[in-house]
């Protein structure tokens, strides 16, 4: 039986626990990770961690505004890997052209992020106007696009034309006052989601879905267009997450961006966002992908424990983190 | 009458954390006796009720059955003692069947396999006792509001209950409905069941009851015989003030009042058709009608909110085409939901939350200002005298008359000319009554037009100016002045003559 009556003191004195868990574990791991490897803190592995973040963070960013709108979206690892696919295509098609240059790369940014609109159109379209359940539309697109993306590479990789790669490569590696550029990318994003979830009518009108449909509906909420535009602005950013990724490798092949929906989707609940819709918070779902990447960094700097762990580490850290939000939820 | 009690609280508090929500309470319940119990909501019946059947323990003083001091650790237990609780938010499995939900847990079983055969004949029994005709194949999560309520009724027929302890029973039943409910009260009190129940409508109390409690704040005000205790008396003793002026005085009609909303011809497909009429600025009109007799949807489809048709609609003397919810606030148009916990907010939210949502707009086109809305809140909280223990408490955990006063704020937020509300009071107290019906005037002396949808019949005449009388989807009847009685609504309501089953489409 919940108790309809807190103490305001015991409630002002301290956030919750679904608010502190998440920030108390990243210190955790920052200070673990500084004690057992001086390395860990320089800058060096500092950039390596959040470069690497920053793919499965601006696909987090956009997963949480998804999820609070009370939907779900299975096929973004997918996604990435046709757009990037489809993105390599049209750069080496256009090659004879246009030559090696800007114009080439920007018809690139283009494709990918045209793609990632009408793919998170569709997806929007089917579950909104449809009426189909997302885990089922999404999880039909996410076998879809990877298999396009093996059909593009018939069974093999694609490459990315060398000279283009050369040329492409800083987008990656290089940046300004020597941070790189997906975290500037990252960083960017990040603000402008938190703002839109927090300060927003967009943001308001995610989270008034995501509680209750019927009551956003009665209240003046275009709930269908609500949701299309999370599903369409999380397939923007999914393309925005490949611009910054095709120039890592240079290539795309049926096993790029495996999983990655499901590192998105946990990197939201650690973040604290409610699975089943109605709250989110952008900032959550950054301190969730630092956790994920920092648990996997760590493993790969000691020989604490076996690198081959990692999932089951980050298992773990996802189940703790529903249950404190759980214990939250009792109190509150 | 005088039998011994069966089931008795003495002494009882109850407290949440350093709170005490119930000060002492003595009730006791006695064999072949119908006991109300009413009270304001937060009064502390639903917690007096919960102790009851088992769901909550006590804080301190005894519980006894049958003179002998009883702790029960689970619901569990107290059914097994043939204690039986009705809750007002039902307690059914939706997607199973009304046979699966009724023998729940105590399945019926030849051998290894369920006895389906006999269950089946026994749940036809059962309901048909209620004269509830579904189908014990029918998935709850199919059936109106008044047969999941009959469903539960068969349900404690089925567990031969000692001891039957009903919320609100007949908040969602129609009349006739609660005749049958009563026959059966009727029926288990001459078996020498003690029945517990509660209700707001202080008519049906003393109907059926024998013996009256009277909670306020927390404490028993008044116990005594039924027959000794007036309407007015309880009422009094509820609010612990005198509410013979439940409803505000009705104005004079203006000679020559503006339209400010004419409808003629407006469909809405399977649940109401061909309806007209004119409503004046500064009036409020009365829509009465059986539940189901499409009263909702007619409204609802006005308002946008779900596929409707017109054949002409001005407003405010101007031609208006609503296809959906905004294209009906935009016209000033704004609906209020009798459903305030499933459709008219967001109970896991604050009260920032659910005032602006409606309105957002008007606190920022793209960012909120939330400084703005901080200000409309403590407007709205004085004006409406709402009543939270905390400024950002959930909003689920408001009793029913605040989430009604704060429902009412939000769609203020929109500043509406003409404001349907549908079931204004369901479920609160008669104070908070009172101040919602002085408010629906206020807002109609103030020049908007106002239509009031009720299932309740006393509300719909004190309050109306006018009344339409709505009967399976059509205009029955059209009523004004001293025509606005009771048996007149009734008749039109029923159809004369005609039968008076009317279930939900």
């Amino acid at each position: 039986m919940a108790m309809d009556t807190t103490t305001p003191a015991s409630r002002r004195s301290l956030p919750s626990m679904s608010v502190l868990g998440p920030i108390i574990a990243l210190v955790a791991l920052v200070v673990i990770g500084a004690l057992l490897n001086p390395n860990f803190l320089g800058a060096a592995n500092i950039t390596n961690v959040l470069a690497r973040s920053a793919f499965i963070g601006i696909i987090a960013v956009g997963t949480t505004f998804v999820i609070t709108a009370g939907g779900l979206d299975l096929s973004v690892g997918s996604m990435a890997a046709f757009i990037a696919g489809l993105m390599i295509l049209v750069m080496n098609a256009a090659l004879p052209t246009l030559g090696v240059g800007v114009p080439i790369i920007l018809l690139g940014m283009a494709t990918a992020l045209a793609a990632g609109l009408i793919a998170g159109l569709i997806n929007g379209f089917l579950i909104t106007t449809l009426g189909i359940e997302a885990f089922i539309v999404t999880l039909g697109t996410m076998g879809i696009y990877r298999s396009l993306v093996t059909w593009l590479a018939d069974g093999g990789t694609l490459s990315l034309d060398f000279g283009l790669r050369t040329f492409y490569r800083p987008v990656y590696f290089d940046g300004i006052l020597g941070i790189s550029w997906p975290i500037i990318v990252f960083a960017l994003v990040v603000i402008g989601g938190e703002i839109l979830m927090s300060r927003s009518r967009f943001g308001r009108h995610c989270a008034a879905t995501g509680s209750n449909e019927h009551v956003a509906h009665y209240s003046n909420v275009n709930v269908n267009r609500t949701r299309l535009f999370t599903y369409a602005m999380l397939g923007m950013l999914v393309g925005v997450a490949t611009i910054m990724y095709v120039p890592r490798l240079g290539s795309a092949s049926a096993s790029t961006g495996v999983l990655w929906e499901l590192e998105a989707i946990a990197a939201v609940i650690i973040g604290g966002t409610v699975l089943k819709g109605g709250f989110g918070r952008v900032w959550g779902t950054v301190i969730g992908v630092l956790i994920l990447s920092m648990i996997d960094n760590i493993l790969n700097l000691t020989d604490l424990v076996s690198p081959y762990l990692n999932g089951a580490i980050q298992g773990v850290i996802i189940v703790l983190a529903v249950i404190l939000q759980r214990e939250a939820k009792a109190k509150g | 009458m005088s039998a011994a009690p069966i089931l008795r609280l003495a002494g009882v508090t109850r407290s949440f954390g350093p709170v005490e929500v119930l000060h002492g309470i003595d009730l006791d319940l006695r064999a072949g006796e119908v006991h109300a119990l009413i009270g304001e909501n937060g009064a502390g019946k639903s917690t007096t009720m919960k102790i009851l059947a088992g769901y909550q323990p006590a804080t301190r003083g005894r519980i006894l059955l049958d003179d002998q001091e009883v702790t029960f650790r689970s619901l569990h237990e107290g059914e097994e003692a043939g204690i039986v609780m009705i809750h007002q938010e039902f307690n059914l499995a939706e997607q199973l069947t009304v046979e699966q939900n009724i023998f729940l847990g105590r399945e019926l079983r030849r051998g290894w396999l369920l006895d389906k055969a006999e269950m089946r004949k026994r749940t036809r029994a059962y309901l048909d006792r209620v004269k509830c005709p579904v189908d014990p194949d029918t998935p709850v999560s199919r059936l109106s509001n008044s047969d999941k309520q009959m469903v539960e009724i068969a349900k404690a027929l089925s567990r031969d209950a000692r001891v039957l302890i009903m919320d609100e029973p007949t908040a969602v039943l129609t009349n006739t409905e609660t005749r049958v409910l009563f026959e059966q009260v009727r029926a288990m009190r001459a078996a020498g069941t003690a029945i517990l129940f509660t209700s707001h409508k202080l008519g049906e109390v003393a109907e059926i009851a024998d013996r009256v409690t009277v909670m306020r704040d927390g404490s028993v005000v008044h116990t005594g015989p039924a027959s000794a205790i007036s309407e007015d008396g309880m009422a009094s003793a509820m609010v612990g003030r005198d509410v013979s002026d439940l409803y505000p005085a009705k104005p004079a009609a203006a000679p020559e009042p503006a339209i400010a909303l004419r409808v003629r011809g407006l469909d809405v497909p399977g649940h109401a058709e061909a309806i007209g009429f004119d409503l004046h600025a500064g009036e409020i009109l009365g829509i009465a009608g059986l539940i189901g007799s499409g009263r909702t949807e007619a409204m609802e489809g006005l308002c946008g909110l779900r596929p409707a048709t017109t054949r002409a609609l001005e407003i405010g003397g101007k031609p208006a085409t609503i296809r959906r919810p905004s294209d009906a606030l935009a016209h000033g148009l704004c609906y209020l939901t009798e459903d305030r916990k499933l459709r008219g907010l967001l109970l896991e939210k604050g009260m920032r939350v659910n005032l602006t949502l409606q309105a957002l707009a008007k606190f920022g086109r793209v960012l909120i200002d939330q400084a703005a809305e901080e200000r409309a809140l403590d407007t709205a909280i004085r004006e409406f005298d709402i009543r939270a223990g905390r400024r950002d408490m959930r909003v689920g955990n408001l009793s029913g008359g605040n989430q009604q006063k704060l429902l009412l704020a939000k769609v203020m937020q929109s500043e509406p000319r003409i404001l349907v509300v549908d079931e204004p009071t369901r479920g609160i107290d008669i104070g908070t009554k009172q101040q919602i019906y002085a408010f629906l005037r206020a807002l109609a002396a103030e020049g908007r037009a106002i239509i009031v949808v009720s299932s309740e019949m006393q509300e719909v005449i004190g309050l109306s100016d006018r009344v339409l009388v709505m009967r399976r989807g059509r205009i029955a009847g059209r009523l004004e002045g001293a025509e606005i009685t009771e048996d007149t609504i009734v008749r039109h309501a029923m159809g004369v003559g005609a039968s008076s089953q009317e279930r939900v489409a």
